[in-house]
């Protein structure tokens, strides 16, 4: 018998050697040719040897527990196949919660996968750069996962057929592409504070919490379980998401006024994205969890203000616009449910009315706002469908040039009085929905002008054609089916012939 | 007597998404790997120039001179989306696990002759240096290269790189008996050492290549195709005449990795090839560049390990690569 080994490292030596030490300082050619990205934004980093691994998972355990949770997972998807779960979900309303998801939200994992491969190669400190590699997997994982998950619906519902088509054409969808778009077309440390710190950090509770928790409530086993599976990778990448942003602050003095001001750009580009969220709260959901203002004030009012109270030890304040966010949570859900509804003829999901007991719900939710400027509006067009004289918007709505909204906001103080704001750059003139649209516009001018804004890009004649029947057939929408109001829709007859075999195999 | 479960009979309205059944040819049932890549990736309509490199869009065929009319022609023929790849790989890192289990339990590593030890912490423990730049290098690829095929395999690929890397290490410890001095003893080899500093400066080099094309083409075909059989075959049957076999199980890791994801490697490099004679001639030429520049840097690493047979095994190594590349299209 030999003794056994004398020596003995601790986790942190260990992980050390298991990462940084393999690294090395390139002498063949120059550290800055190999990482030709991580300075130009102008992040002073002094010592990358500072960098905390928020966590210590080597791949062995990285392929052993995510191995782990995809049997599980996959056990549950089959399973739901094949005890046809969708015949479970509270109502097929339900189902468009999920295809603004898989049209707006997964095609943005995929690239969030990209990114942090960019990330990952181009991050001259090993520990984020690691990190960064992994959550490029578990991007991948998400995209994955939700296609997998979502796959079932798509063989029983329309709207899910064309998602990555769609993703890259259809007008309310350009404002979630956008946002990642902007996110990737910046630099290492700026895609860092936006999706790993502003939305990973700061909102994802208002993303991923409501769209999982909505399944929840929906009897949606499918996507609930993706939620509980994807929990673990989402608390890894919340650790990521506030070392970055405690890394650079410690740096550096100089980074202070640069992290700052990305905050506050992403807290409010993030913002004006949940509102889709905060509609399908709202709206979409049969089963409602809490209303979109109560959301906002538990994950951003009371949590995000603890965060930025300890970051204010950083010199780090709440994110400008916050009090006028705030004052939006509750408007934002009305204001974006009734543009969908009077375009629901370009929508690539169904849209409705809300019944009495939703409307009376939406009305002890919003006490200040809902039977003063919403209510009447809805009763209203309700009234006009009961003639048969549903009310369609035909003219094309003027799009915000940074969020790419319809103009359809109003004033902070104000809910009946639409929001402009405007901005000259190379004597063009460019609109915006807010103040904080118009402020992000202005301190990069010259990449916002470049945005493809579908509404321009139809009068310019690049989708299709003229008539809305030309631009859905580029979108892949087929009329009667994909887009138009859930009475009437095909999805609705089919649940409905489902409920009536099922009362009368119930007897 | 057959059992007859009544459920109720639904039917469902198309078999799989509209995008999938177009490449299928026809609304049938897809694969998971199918559905979870086929143009997963946005391919038009970007909002914004990347500002740290405005001549390219985010995605952008243009980042590599080799041209495809479709990018989805690189399946992966293990068929990897994540939920595969991770169990897989959690399969495979069991028996590694046990492996190690095995040789700590009776502390073989320990029992291998000095001169050898010292060999091993000479030619095999610097090659974690290598898996991480090799692991640069596939990141890259899943950065830069286009279409949801090749970049979710080659983030599979960084992964590996790591994980492989993180075994080297484990080795490197265990052959310290438990701490980092003998790593630290192997980089020094790495940075300093001359058997090292031409395969260090290939793959430096590579690190700076901007078609991540060339870079897919250095890294897996050619640097790994020399490597791998060089230190996994040749040195390790060395290795087992110098009482080494402890080791080589703790190597077979690599050796099925190797041997699967050339698949992959091949897969890709042949779809490339066979697309138009443009391909193949720059295919090729990096394929003739980079097959010069590491039938060079690792003659010092033959000769060190195999002595006077050195010369000979690396030339078999080259002639059995080269046989490989003339398979798969290149004109050599």
């Amino acid at each position: 018998m030999t003794p056994p080994r004398k020596k003995k490292m601790n986790l942190k030596q260990r992980y050390a050697l298991m990462t940084r030490g393999l690294d090395w300082e390139t002498s063949y050619q120059k550290m800055d040719d190999v990482f030709p990205y991580d300075t130009f934004e102008g992040i002073k980093i002094t010592d990358w040897s500072k960098w905390e691994d928020p966590f210590r998972l080597t791949m062995d355990a990285y392929w052993k527990y995510q191995g782990e949770k995809e049997r599980k997972l996959y056990a549950v998807l089959d399973s739901f196949a094949q005890n046809n779960g969708q015949l479970g979900i509270s109502d097929a309303r339900y189902v468009n919660a999920i295809k603004l998801f898989l049209t707006g939200v997964t095609p943005l994992e995929y690239q969030a996968h990209r990114h942090f491969s960019h990330l990952g190669r181009h991050i001259r400190g090993v520990g984020p750069r690691v990190a960064a590699q992994m959550q490029s997997l578990d991007e991948l994982r998400h995209a994955q996962t939700q296609i997998h998950t979502i796959s079932h619906y798509n063989k029983y519902f329309d709207g899910f057929a064309e998602f990555p088509h769609m993703h890259d054409r259809v007008w309310y969808l350009s404002v979630p592409k956008s946002f990642f778009d902007d996110a990737c077309s910046a630099g290492p440390f700026e895609f860092f504070t936006a999706i790993s710190f502003a939305f990973e950090y700061v909102l994802t509770n208002l993303l991923f919490v409501p769209f999982m928790s909505g399944a929840a409530y929906n009897g949606d086993l499918a996507t609930v379980t993706f939620g509980f599976s994807a929990q673990s990778d989402e608390a890894r990448h919340m650790t990521l998401g506030i070392e970055v942003i405690k890394f650079m602050l410690e740096q550096h003095p100089d980074n202070l006024p640069i992290v700052q001001k990305w905050v506050d750009k992403w807290f409010w580009r993030g913002h004006k994205v949940l509102g889709l969220v905060a509609m399908m709260m709202d709206y979409m959901l049969p089963k409602r969890i809490m209303s979109w203002k109560e959301a906002w004030e538990i994950y951003f009012t009371e949590a995000g203000g603890a965060l930025f109270e300890d970051l204010s030890r950083y010199g780090l304040r709440v994110p400008k616009y916050a009090d006028i966010a705030t004052d939006e949570a509750e408007h934002i859900s009305h204001q974006n449910w009734a543009i969908f509804y009077q375009y629901t003829q370009a929508a690539g999901f169904h849209t409705w009315i809300p019944g009495d007991d939703e409307l009376d719900w939406l009305s002890e939710k919003y006490p200040n706002t809902f039977d003063k400027y919403y209510r009447p509006r809805f009763e209203m067009w309700r009234e006009m469908e009961a003639k048969g004289e549903r009310f369609y918007n035909n003219a094309l709505p003027q799009l915000c040039q940074t969020c790419q909204i319809p103009m359809g906001y109003t004033e902070p103080g104000d809910p009946t009085k639409i929001g402009f704001r405007s901005s000259v750059y190379k004597d063009e003139r460019y609109h915006f929905c807010s103040d904080g649209c118009k402020d992000i516009f202005d301190d990069e001018p010259e990449k916002f002008s470049q945005a493809w804004l579908p509404v321009h890009q139809i009068f310019q004649g690049n989708c299709g054609g003229a008539d809305l029947s030309d631009v859905l057939k580029w979108y892949h929408m087929d009329q009667g089916i994909d887009n138009m109001d859930y009475n009437g829709s095909p999805d609705q007859k089919q649940w409905d012939a489902w409920q009536a075999a099922r009362k009368k195999v119930a007897g | 007597m057959s059992i007859d479960i009544k459920t109720m009979n639904v039917e469902p309205k198309r078999q799989t998404f509209a995008h999938v059944a177009r490449r299928l040819g026809s609304d049938a049932t897809a694969s998971r790997y199918e559905e979870g890549v086929y143009d997963l990736q946005a391919t038009t309509h970007f909002h914004y120039r990347p500002i740290w490199g405005p001549e390219y869009w985010t995605f952008d065929e243009g980042r590599t001179a080799i041209k495809m009319k479709d990018w989805y022609v690189f399946k992966d023929p293990r068929q990897f989306y994540y939920g595969t790849y991770t169990v897989t790989r959690a399969n495979m890192h069991q028996t590694t696990d046990r492996n190690f289990a095995f040789e700590e339990k009776r502390n073989m590593l320990a029992n291998i002759d000095e001169a050898w030890r010292e060999m091993i912490v000479n030619y095999l423990i610097p090659l974690r240096h290598y898996e991480w730049g090799a692991n640069m290098n596939a990141c890259a690829v899943s950065d830069a290269g286009y279409g949801a095929a090749l970049t979710s395999a080659m983030i599979f690929t960084t992964g590996d790189r790591l994980g492989i890397a993180q075994i080297l290490s484990r080795i490197g410890i265990a052959l310290s008996e438990g701490d980092g001095e003998l790593l630290d003893q192997a980089k020094q080899a790495w940075m300093e050492a001359d058997a090292w500093q031409g395969v260090r400066k290939a793959i430096e080099d590579s690190l700076v290549v901007e078609d991540w094309f060339e870079i897919l083409l250095a890294q897996f075909l050619v640097m790994d195709g020399m490597v791998y059989p060089l230190v996994y075959n040749h040195f390790d049957t060395e290795g087992q005449k110098q009482g080494a076999a402890a080791l080589s199980i703790l190597c077979e890791f690599m050796v099925d990795w190797s041997a699967e994801h050339n698949r992959w490697v091949d897969a890709v490099v042949k779809n490339a090839v066979k697309e138009s004679d443009e391909n193949r001639a720059l295919l090729s030429d990096w394929y003739g560049k980079w097959r010069n520049i590491m039938s060079e840097a690792l003659q010092p690493q033959a000769a060190m390990v195999l002595g006077d047979g050195g010369e000979a095994a690396l030339n078999e190594v080259c002639e059995q690569l080269d046989a490989r590349a003339s398979k798969l299209g290149l004109t050599l």
